[in-house]
C-alpha cells in the first residue's frame, strides 16, 4: 500500500492503494465512480474510457502510480443529471442507448474528438469511436448523437 | 413471505443505495393499511400496480429490463389506461419478494404478457375508482371523465375528486375480472407515441445503473478460476502462495470449483491470474474438432421431430433445387461480463442479479444449496445487454455458493472477459438442408427442410444442474437427459403458400455448451429459408421481391413487403457493377412481428472487399406501444445480426475455446456499421406483437442475397466473409 494522489474531476484525491492498481479499480472502488466500466481488462473494448489530459484513454491497465501528474476526467466530470453537458443532452435527445453499458466509452471518446475537431464528418466520428464496442447495435444513433453534440457545442460557442 | 414482513426486514437495506430509487417509501402507506394478499397472485390488481394517497402509482413486473426499454413501455401502458401523468409512475422490476412470477424475460413476449396484464390491471383499477367517484359525487359513471387521476363531471369540471383522495390512505384492492373495459385505442394519447426512456439520463452521467455498480457495506470481491476446457478436474493449485497473499480473505474449493475472495477487487484479479497460470487440471479433449463439426452434425444419429407435414396434389415439376446452409456457434458477447452479488446472513440468502428469470434462479439456487426457496431473495438489477441466456445465472450461482461459505459477508463476483467468452452458453451451430420444386407457372409446389441443431434452451429453469458450477462441485449435479428444450425449429416452416411441405428437426448434441441466443433457431432457419427463396427466384428468373409477394396471402406480410418496395424504390434500384441489393422477409415465430429488410452492399473487386452500406427495414408489431423504442430495438437487431453474419464464429481446438478475447472473436466496430433506416407500420387496433428479435433472421439473408446479386457468389455457410466470394 502507498499513498497516491490523483487529480480526478478537478479535485485531488489521496488514495491508500497498491501503486500498481490500474486506474479503473481506483476510480470505481475507491472513488465510487460508476461511469468507467470493466469490459475486457486489456484495452480492447473501450468500456473503461476516461480523459487523460483531454485524450480518451482506457483506464483498465494504466497503474495509478503513472498518473499522479495527469488530469483525469470521468464521465461524471462532464456533467450531472441536474447540470448536463451538451454532449450528454445530445445522447439523451437521440435516445442513443439500449443497455447503455458502452455509453461511457462512447461519450468520453466523442468529447475528446469534439474538443479537437468541433465539426467532424461521419468518417471522423467513426474513427474516433472505433475502439469502443457496442453489442446492442446502437451505432447509428450514437453517430447521430455525436453530430447533434457538435451542433450544440458550436451553438454554445457562437452564442458565447 | 408476506410483503409486510419483507419490508420490515430488508427495507433499510434496499434504501441504502440509490439503484432502487423507488421501492418501499412509495408504497408504505398502502402497506400500513394492510393488504395481506400473498405475493404474486396474478388475479389481484395489487400484484401489478398500486396507487397511494400521495398520488404515486407503482407498477410491478416480473420482466427484466435488458436495455429494451420495457420499463418505459409498461409505464406508458399503465399511464394510458389509468389516465394519469406518466411522471406519477414508478416501476419495480423482477424481484422475488415484490413482483409477480413471470418466469423468464424471453421470446420478445414482455409486452404481450406483462404489458397486457398491467393494461388489464390498470383498466380494473380505473373502473373501480370511477365507481367510487360516481358514488362520492353522485354522478353516473358515463358523465365522468379522468384527467391525470382527477375524476370530474363532464358538464362542470369543478365537480371533481382525485383517485388519491378516493383512496383515503387505503390501497386499492380488487380482483382482475377481465370485465373492466380497456380504453378504445382511437383515444390513446400515450400509447403509440415516442416517450423517451428516463433511464438514459443516469447512463450518460454515470449514476448507478447496473448490478455492477452496487456497493454493499464491507463487500468482498471474488473471482472464479475456470478450467481450461469443459470437462476437467482440478489436480492442484498454489494454495499456500495465494492464501498468504496480502488482502486474500479465502480460497473456496469444492470439487473442481475454485474461487478466490479478497478485500480489494484488484487483489482478487491478481490471485485469479496466478491461480489460472499455476493450477493443474486433468482436461478431456473436445471432439469433434471444428473442421469436422458439420460432418459430425449431418451424420449424427439423434432424435427426429416432424415439425410440419402437409401433402397437396402432385403437379408437374419444372425445376428442382437443393441447398445446404450452415451457421457456426455464436456468442452473446455482452460488453460487460456477468456480475452478481450475494449475502448469506441469519439463514437467509440475498442475491442481486441481471438474470432474465429471478424466480427460476431462486428455485435453482434453493436446489443447489439445499435451502428452502422462501429463504432466498433474488433481486433483478439490469446488467449489460445479454440477448439471451449468457453468464448471468451462472455468476449468480457462483456468488451464492461463495457467500454461503462466508456468512454475514456481502460478496461481489464479476466474470473476467475470458470467462464470459469461454463459458457463456453459445447460440448453437446449425445446418439446414432444403429441397423444393417449382411448377411451369414459376410457383413453389413442394418444400422439404431437414435441420440439425443442438438445444437452444438450457436455462436453469429451477434446476441446479443447469448452473455452470454444478458440473464442477462435488458431487457433480448431472443433467437428466431429455430435460432440455427446443427452439431449433423456430421459423423453419415457410410462411409462403406451398401445397406440399415437410419440415424435420434433427437433434444434435455437439461439443460446445449452448442455450438461448436472441431468436434461437430463427436466425439460421430464416437465413436458410430466405436465401433459398432468393435462389428459387433467380433460378426461375423472377424478381425476388415479387416472387415472395406471389407466394404470400397474409395481408400484413404483403404490406411490409410493399412498404419496403416503396421506401427503397426497389423497382428502380440502380444496376451498377459495384452495388448489390438483397431483400428478405419473415414473421417472427410465424405469429409475432412482421419484418422485411433490404440490404445494400458495395464491393471493391480490386481489393476483394465488400461493405454493408445500408440496411432498410419495415416492421409491423401490431399495436406499437413506443414507436421510437420499437425502432431502437429493430435498428439494434439489424446491426447485431449484421455483426454475427459478417464477422463472428466461436473457434475452438481440442484444448478448448480459442475465441477468448475481442481479438479472437471480433464483432462489428464503427467503421463497418451500416447506415440504418427503420419504418414502423403501427396498427393501434391490433394486439401488440413481440418484436425484439424480429430482425435477426431476415437481416442475414438480405445481406447474403445482396452479395449474390452483385458478385454471383452464393455464400451458404456463415460468416459471410469476403474470402468466400468468387472474385
Amino acid at each position: 500500500m502507498a499513498k497516491i494522489t490523483l487529480f480526478v474531476n478537478e479535485k485531488d484525491h489521496i488514495l491508500d492503494i497498491p501503486p500498481d492498481t490500474p486506474l479503473l479499480y481506483a476510480l470505481r472502488n475507491n472513488l465510487k465512480l460508476n461511469a468507467p466500466k470493466y469490459g475486457c481488462g486489456i484495452e480492447r473494448c473501450g468500456s473503461c474510457m476516461v480523459l487523460l489530459d483531454h485524450e480518451a484513454m482506457p483506464s483498465c491497465m494504466r497503474p495509478c502510480s503513472s498518473l499522479t501528474q495527469t488530469k483525469i476526467t470521468t464521465l461524471e466530470g462532464l456533467g450531472n443529471p441536474t447540470n448536463l453537458a451538451p454532449i450528454q443532452i445530445a445522447f439523451i435527445e437521440e435516445q442513443a442507448a439500449q443497455c447503455g453499458y458502452c455509453l461511457n466509452g462512447m461519450i468520453i471518446s466523442a468529447k475528446a474528438l469534439l474538443d479537437k475537431n468541433p465539426d467532424p464528418n461521419d468518417a471522423e466520428i467513426r474513427v474516433a469511436l472505433q475502439r469502443v464496442l457496442c453489442r446492442c447495435g446502437t451505432h447509428s444513433r450514437i453517430i447521430k448523437a455525436v453530430k447533434r453534440a457538435a451542433e450544440k457545442m458550436n451553438e454554445r460557442i457562437i452564442n458565447g | 413471505m408476506k410483503r409486510k414482513t419483507f419490508l420490515k426486514q430488508t427495507g433499510s437495506l434496499l434504501l441504502s443505495f440509490n439503484l432502487f430509487p423507488l421501492s418501499i417509501s412509495h408504497f408504505d402507506s398502502g402497506e400500513n393499511n394492510g393488504s395481506e394478499t400473498s405475493l404474486g397472485d396474478p388475479n389481484e390488481i395489487d400484484s401489478w400496480l398500486r396507487l397511494n394517497s400521495e398520488g404515486i402509482v407503482t407498477l410491478f413486473t416480473g420482466k427484466m429490463e435488458l436495455g429494451q426499454g420495457i420499463r418505459t413501455a409498461l409505464k406508458q401502458i399503465a399511464a394510458e389506461e389509468l389516465e394519469v401523468d406518466i411522471k406519477r409512475i414508478n416501476i419495480v422490476i423482477a424481484d422475488t419478494e415484490q413482483t409477480p412470477n413471470e418466469h423468464y424475460t424471453v421470446g420478445s413476449a414482455s409486452i404481450e404478457s406483462s404489458g397486457m396484464a398491467i393494461r388489464q390491471a390498470a383498466a380494473e383499477a380505473r373502473s373501480l375508482l370511477l365507481e367510487q367517484a360516481s358514488q362520492n359525487l353522485q354522478i353516473p359513471i358515463h358523465d365522468l371523465r379522468v384527467k391525470d387521476g382527477v375524476v370530474h363531471f363532464i358538464k362542470d369540471p369543478n365537480i371533481k375528486i382525485s383517485y388519491w383522495k378516493l383512496l383515503r390512505g387505503k390501497t386499492l384492492e380488487g380482483q382482475i375480472t377481465g370485465k373492466a373495459p380497456c380504453k378504445d385505442p382511437s383515444t390513446y394519447q400515450l400509447v403509440g407515441t415516442s416517450i423517451p426512456r428516463d433511464d438514459i439520463v443516469g447512463m450518460v452521467t454515470g449514476q448507478p445503473s447496473y448490478v455492477h455498480d452496487i456497493r454493499l457495506p464491507g463487500m468482498l470481491h471474488a473471482r472464479v478460476v475456470r478450467p481450461p476446457s469443459y470437462e476437467a478436474e482440478l489436480q492442484s493449485f498454489p494454495d499456500t502462495k495465494i492464501r498468504t497473499m496480502d488482502g486474500v480473505i479465502k480460497i473456496i474449493k469444492n470439487g473442481s470449483f475454485l474461487a478466490v475472495v479478497a478485500q480489494e477487487e484488484y487483489t482478487a484479479i491478481k490471485a485469479w491470474n496466478m491461480l489460472r497460470k499455476e493450477s493443474a487440471w486433468d482436461v478431456k479433449k473436445l471432439i469433434p474438432l471444428q473442421t469436422n463439426l458439420f460432418d459430425d452434425m449431418l451424420n449424427y444419429n439423434g432424435e427426429q421431430q416432424i415439425v410440419e407435414e402437409k401433402n397437396g396434389k402432385l403437379e408437374e415439376l419444372k425445376h428442382q433445387h437443393e441447398a445446404i446452409y450452415k451457421r457456426p456457434y455464436h456468442m452473446h458477447g455482452s460488453i460487460g461480463p456477468s456480475c452478481a452479488l450475494a449475502k448469506w446472513e441469519s439463514g437467509r440468502l440475498t442475491v442481486w442479479t441481471h438474470s432474465q428469470g429471478v424466480y427460476p434462479l431462486r428455485k435453482s439456487l434453493a436446489s443447489l444449496l439445499n435451502i428452502p426457496e422462501q429463504r432466498i431473495h433474488v433481486i433483478g438489477v439490469p446488467g449489460a445487454g445479454c440477448y439471451g441466456h449468457n453468464g448471468a445465472d451462472d455468476v449468480a450461482a457462483d456468488a451464492a455458493l461463495i457467500a454461503y461459505n462466508l456468512p454475514d459477508k456481502a460478496v461481489r463476483v464479476q466474470w473476467m472477459r475470458e470467462d464470459e467468452h469461454m463459458w457463456e452458453p453459445y447460440g448453437s451451430a446449425m445446418a439446414i438442408k432444403i429441397k423444393a420444386s417449382i411448377n411451369g407457372n414459376g410457383k413453389i409446389t413442394t418444400w422439404h427442410t431437414d435441420l440439425w441443431s443442438d438445444t437452444h434452451s438450457t436455462r436453469p429453469g429451477g434446476q441446479a444442474a443447469h448452473l455452470l458450477l454444478s458440473q464442477y462441485i462435488a458431487p457433480k449435479i448431472n443433467r437428466k437427459k431429455g430435460d432440455i428444450s427446443g427452439g431449433a425449429s423456430r421459423n423453419a416452416i415457410p410462411l409462403y403458400h406451398i401445397p406440399s411441405m415437410k419440415v424435420i428437426s434433427h437433434d444434435y448434441q455437439g461439443p460446445l455448451r449452448t442455450s438461448a441466443l436472441r431468436s434461437l433457431g430463427a436466425y439460421a432457419n430464416i437465413f436458410a429459408l430466405e436465401s433459398f427463396i432468393d435462389e428459387l427466384a433467380m433460378l426461375t428468373q423472377q424478381d425476388p421481391l415479387n416472387f415472395r409477394v406471389d407466394h404470400l396471402r397474409d395481408p400484413r406480410a404483403l404490406e411490409v413487403l410493399h412498404v419496403i418496395e416503396a421506401k427503397t424504390a426497389w423497382g428502380k434500384r440502380p444496376k451498377q457493377q459495384n452495388i448489390g441489393f438483397g431483400v428478405a422477409f419473415a414473421q417472427y415465430k410465424n405469429h409475432a412481428a412482421y419484418f422485411a429488410v433490404v440490404a445494400e452492399i458495395t464491393i471493391d473487386s480490386a481489393n476483394k472487399a465488400f461493405k454493408v452500406k445500408k440496411l432498410t427495414g419495415v416492421i409491423d408489431a401490431g399495436q406499437t406501444i413506443n414507436i421510437d423504442g420499437l425502432k431502437n430495438q429493430t435498428e439494434g437487431g439489424m446491426i447485431q445480426s449484421a455483426s454475427w453474419s459478417l464477422f463472428e464464429q466461436v473457434n475452438y481446438s481440442e484444448k478448448g475455446i480459442t475465441s477468448n478475447t475481442w481479438e479472437s472473436y471480433p464483432i462489428m466496430r464503427f467503421t463497418d456499421a451500416p447506415e440504418i433506416e427503420v419504418h414502423v407500420i403501427n396498427r393501434p387496433t391490433e394486439k401488440p406483437l413481440g418484436a425484439g428479435e424480429a430482425a435477426q433472421g431476415p437481416t442475414v439473408a438480405a445481406i447474403a442475397n445482396a452479395i449474390f446479386a452483385v458478385t454471383g457468389t452464393r455464400i451458404r455457410d456463415l460468416p459471410l466473409s469476403a474470402e468466400k466470394i468468387n472474385w
